[in-house]
């Protein structure tokens, strides 16, 4: 079971680390989303993996670690305000500059990009 | 009294030239020496206690924890230190009074110079090693100040900075020797790090700390090297080069090298370095200001030469060396003081420095030229003066040392030949200026200064002759009380006579003076000799240096911080990679020994939907759109695992927030575009890739490291004391309300903070509505599905009632503030969505800002409540009572809490979603045409 959590906290870091990497700015929001599941998925394992032992008292024989449930659900909230509050900043680039690229220009090598027919990514 | 009132008095000071200025002159000047003089006699009321013996020690403690100590020390050498530089800071502020022109803002002037006079004292007065290292800092600072005072002059200017740069970086190794010493002897103060000294050499970090500790001092002291620095700081006005480079701030650095010399010396290394430094600087400082045509320039490589000389005594090891460095500290202070001051009227009544020019000044100037030949004869090493006395000492301690081995021999011979040199600058400065022919082509005619710009002068001459001719009764007490400071019990026995009968350093003396006599006279030959080479000039060489380095530092910022945030993205994870892979090379196995889970059908499939569906996000995330949908699986599934791997709270709150951010997202891409083209070369999607997959590997290691091994952690405390210390069977919720209150109380205000600056960003936003979707179709006009209002409508008292109850149980069961408050948010969203804006506006009067406010507010207050009950911040309260047809319940405090939390919550999720719907309704085409 191990095994099988880190490797989709694994897979969700590596899509989410390759989306943060790219030119535009919802893909990059899109990546910072996905890097969050990673890492509550992270901190939230960091207590090891309980089946049916919700800590709540008397509803169980043994209790899963509060502490980092407690840590990720506020981590959860605060992460969705950052993500909107990228968003609204995102928008407000286009807004004011013209185009939703991270760094507020086209990127110097889009020349060299491969026709946009070919392959996807 | 406290020793602390000196600096504090002195910085007051500060502000008395500034205050005084408009009075006059006269009065500035008086005004302002009346804070230095105060100084020195309270200095000197302690005296007594000093020639006694007694070490005077003020702490006051700072952060004591972190062995931060404000000290104060006043002993033997700290004493002779202070009286140096208040009492010719003293001197130095009547002759500012006469040198500067009306023009110079004397207040300024005398400011700085009273800055720069208190961190003196306090690098001599420290206690403290850091204390004294900023002190030093400060001088650094107040010098570079001083040095480019008439900052209209280009010299000025980069003499100034050349020192700053010099005695600066000098200062960041003082830091990190200072820092290493600190280290060895595990406390910052000074009095037992002189005590440790044994420690301190035995260490294997003693070789970096001395050092370090040593390029500090030699920087500041202009030791070869370093030296060059002192001749461009020349461009100070007179008045300074007297005060900071004879007596003072190039003095620090011996100071330093004195201070530590219970600490430090005494290793073969602090030998070979400080002597050889100390010898090559007094022979090239003496030979070079023999050829200086500038009356200043030969000045300052005599001082140069004669700092070598201190060096080279305290490098020896031997502890009548170090009572002669001490002795000649307090003698070449004092007549290099008097001869500069006397370069200045010179400089002053003749309107030039050059040699060439000046000459047969006696006639017109006979007062002052006595002066100046009797300072000169004592930096010469003439006998009745101070300087005979201490050169002989020197040339006695040269003649005994033997840790050159077999070529001992050659430190006096050496020493003398700097005699010979010395006694011929002494002598040029004499015979050119004051003899030697008529002066040419002048710029005014000189004649005698005003009668109080001699004064200084003439008590400093008065003092090499008092000292010269009766040491011991003038200054021996000073003299044993320092000595005393630096080598502790063990002071040797010397005498200060002027005779000592005929002896090797009698011999010596007259060697040098014979010699120097012959130099001078054949100086022809040499001036032609050393014309013959080129002469390099080491300001431009530095400032060559300098703009070296900032061409290719720019160059590097240029390359690096290129305005790409894409760039800098990358830079970040790659460093963050080198930094978690590489502990990750020494952890053996990531497996550890916990017992594993067993895997079940659910989880496989969960895992490989989770997969599918991000990497779906990841190829398709040009398709806006469908990357949207994709993702919005993946939080599903994470939400799903929650739920499964017994976290009731998590799964509820990931479920809800799901709901929001992908509302949140559609409504930005309805003003983002829907689909962009592929922007990235193959190289770059290539090397993405490989970052990526490195990192995921890298956490996934980490994680299952962190997963497999036994857990000690401290939640047992908070699964005993839920119930009968916060009255909650709900472990989760407890601890957010109360355990970790405070924690929550400051992420809801970070929620509050994050609605409110999405709200600014919002509010001034001009978007262009688009009017159709990519492919050209315009935008529905039917805006509000019927069914979906009208079940929306119906669903709303339902919903609430739902959130009500969450937020009732959160305290036992799954649920609390966030979750519910989230419940809420998405329930009133949904009459948005189903609508709009100006149909919900109306209906719903509530201003999301003051809901949060309040939230925030009721969040607080719970807080503060306990202070009434003198509990601290936040402490809960809770207990049962009985209400009618409800029955036993309970209430507390954190449920007050909790409610604060649910309203910001609530505030922020509609301040944000509500205000960017807003956006796209009020500028939305098609209701201008309805």
């Amino acid at each position: 079971m191990e095994a099988l959590y880190v490797y989709c906290v694994g897979m969700l870091t590596f899509c989410g680390v390759f989306l943060c990497l790219r030119a535009r700015l919802f893909p990059v929001v899109l990546g910072l989303t996905m890097l969050s599941y990673a890492v509550n998925l992270f901190l939230f394992s960091s207590g090891g993996l309980t089946f049916n032992a919700a800590a709540i008292l008397g509803a169980s024989e043994t209790y899963s670690d509060p502490l980092p449930q407690a840590l990720v659900l506020t981590a959860i909230v605060i992460g969705f305000a950052m993500i909107a509050f990228i968003v609204i900043l995102a928008m407000r680039a286009r807004a004011d500059l013209g185009n939703d690229y991270v760094d507020g220009r086209e990127p110097p090598d889009t020349e060299q990009a491969i026709s946009p027919k070919r392959g996807n990514l | 009294m406290s020793l602390f009132w000196i600096p504090l008095i002195l910085l007051a000071g500060v502000a008395v030239p500034v205050v005084t200025e408009k009075y006059g002159r006269s009065w500035c000047a008086l005004a302002t020496m009346l804070v230095p003089a105060a100084m020195l006699a309270f200095i000197l009321s302690f005296l007594p206690q000093v020639f006694a013996g007694e070490l005077l020690v003020e702490r006051f403690d700072w952060i004591p924890a972190a062995g931060l100590t404000l000290s104060m020390r006043l002993d033997g050498l700290a004493m002779l230190f202070a009286i140096l530089i208040l009492g010719i800071g003293l001197l130095i502020i009547l002759y500012a009074r006469y040198y500067l022109s009306a023009t110079d803002s004397m207040g300024r002037f005398y400011a700085l110079l009273l800055l720069f006079m208190n961190a003196m004292l306090a690098i001599v007065l420290s206690n403290n090693l850091l204390q004294l290292w900023m002190a030093w800092e400060v001088t650094s600072i107040s010098s570079f100040l001083l040095i480019g005072f008439w900052a209209g002059k280009t010299e000025a200017r980069k003499g100034a900075r050349m020192a700053l740069t010099i005695t600066g970086a000098g200062g960041l190794a003082l830091l990190a020797g200072l820092l290493l010493l600190a280290d060895i002897v595990g406390s910052y103060d000074l009095t037992q790090v002189l005590a440790s000294g044994e420690q301190i050499r035995e260490h294997a970090l003693y070789p970096v700390a001395l050092i370090l500790i040593l390029l500090g001092a030699f920087t500041k002291s202009a030791q070869f090297p370093f030296h060059f620095w002192l001749p461009h700081a020349m461009a100070a006005p007179t008045p300074v080069s007297a005060y900071l480079h004879s007596a003072t701030m190039v003095k620090a650095g011996i100071f330093l090298l004195a201070r530590m010399y219970p600490a430090l010396a005494g290793t073969e290394l602090w030998f070979l370095i400080v002597s050889l430094t100390g010898l090559a600087t007094l022979l090239l400082g003496a030979y070079v200001a023999l050829f200086k045509h500038d009356l200043k320039g030969l000045l300052a490589y005599s001082t140069i030469s004669h700092l070598g000389l201190i060096t080279l005594l305290l490098g020896m090891d031997t502890g009548l060396a170090a009572v002669a460095a001490i002795f000649h500290i307090i003698n070449h202070a004092i007549f290099k003081a008097s001869l500069f001051m006397a370069a200045g009227i010179i400089d002053h009544e003749a309107g030039t420095r050059d040699m060439r020019k000046l000459n047969g000044l006696w006639k017109y100037m006979p007062h002052t030229a006595t002066l100046a030949m009797v300072a000169a004869a004592s930096m010469a090493g003439i006998p009745l003066l101070n300087g005979f006395l201490s050169k002989e000492m020197f040339f006695a301690e040269t003649l005994h040392q033997v840790a050159l081995g077999s070529l001992s021999w050659m430190v006096p011979v050496l020493a003398t030949l700097g005699g010979i040199f010395s006694v011929a600058y002494s002598l040029r400065f004499i015979h050119d200026v004051f003899f030697n022919g008529e002066p040419v082509d002048l710029p005014k005619v000189p004649h005698e200064p005003p009668r109080y710009m001699k004064i200084p002068v003439e008590i400093l001459v008065t003092l090499c002759l008092l000292v010269g001719i009766f040491p011991g009764a003038i200054i021996g007490s000073l003299l044993y009380a320092a000595a005393g400071s630096v080598l502790g019990a063990n002071v040797p026995e010397y005498s200060l006579s002027i005779w000592h009968g005929f002896n090797l350093p009698l011999l010596m003396s007259a060697v040098a003076l014979l010699g120097g006599v012959l130099v001078y006279s054949f100086r022809g030959h040499l001036y032609h000799f050393q014309s013959q080479f080129r002469e390099n000039d080491a300001k431009l060489i530095f400032e060559g240096v300098i703009q070296y380095i900032v061409a290719r530092a720019s160059a590097f910022h240029n390359w690096f911080v290129n305005g790409s945030l894409q760039s800098y993205v990358t830079w970040l994870l790659l460093l963050t990679l080198v930094v978690t892979g590489a502990p990750l090379l020494d952890l053996n196995g990531a497996a550890g020994h916990q017992p594993h889970q067993p895997v079940g059908a659910v989880e496989i499939i969960a895992a490989v939907l989770l997969s599918l569906s991000a990497l779906a996000t990841v190829i398709f995330h040009r398709q806006r759109m469908f990357a949207l949908v994709t993702l919005s699986v993946v939080g599903l599934i994470v939400s799903i695992a929650f739920a499964r791997f017994s976290a009731p709270d998590l799964a509820l709150t990931q479920l809800s927030v799901e709901v929001v951010t992908v509302i949140l997202l559609m409504l930005a891409l309805f003003f983002l575009p829907q689909k962009t083209h592929n922007e990235s070369s193959p190289r770059r999607v290539a090397r993405d890739l490989s970052i990526a997959a490195i990192f995921g590997g890298i956490i996934a290691t980490i994680n299952y490291a962190i997963i497999t091994r036994p857990l000690d952690s401290i939640s047992d405390f908070f699964i005993a004391n839920s119930k009968t210390g916060g009255g909650g069977t709900n472990v989760v919720n407890v601890i957010l309300v109360d355990f970790r209150g405070f924690d929550t109380l400051g992420e809801i205000t970070v929620l509050s903070i994050a609605a409110l600056g999405i709200f600014k960003l919002v509010s001034r936003m001009r978007l262009a509505m688009p009017t159709a979707d990519e492919k050209g179709r315009p935008w529905a006009r039917d805006r509000h599905p019927l069914i979906l209002s009208v079940i929306s409508q119906s669903l709303l008292p339902l919903a609430l009632l739902v959130s009500a109850y969450i937020f009732l149980r959160g305290h036992n069961m799954p649920g609390g503030g966030f979750i519910a408050g989230l419940v809420t948010s998405v329930a009133l969203i949904q009459q948005y969505v189903a609508h709009g804006v100006d149909w919900v506006k109306p209906r719903l009067k509530l201003d999301y800002q003051w809901l949060i406010a309040c939230g925030v507010l009721i969040a607080s207050l719970t807080g503060l409540g306990s202070w009434m009950f003198d509990k601290p911040f936040l402490t809960s309260w809770f207990d049962y009572f009985d209400i009618p047809f409800i029955g036993t319940t309970e209430l507390a405090s954190a449920m007050l809490f909790d409610l604060g939390v649910y309203l910001t919550v609530v505030g922020a999720i509609l301040l944000i979603l509500a205000n960017l719907g807003k956006l796209t309704t009020r500028y939305r085409p098609i209701s201008q045409e309805d």
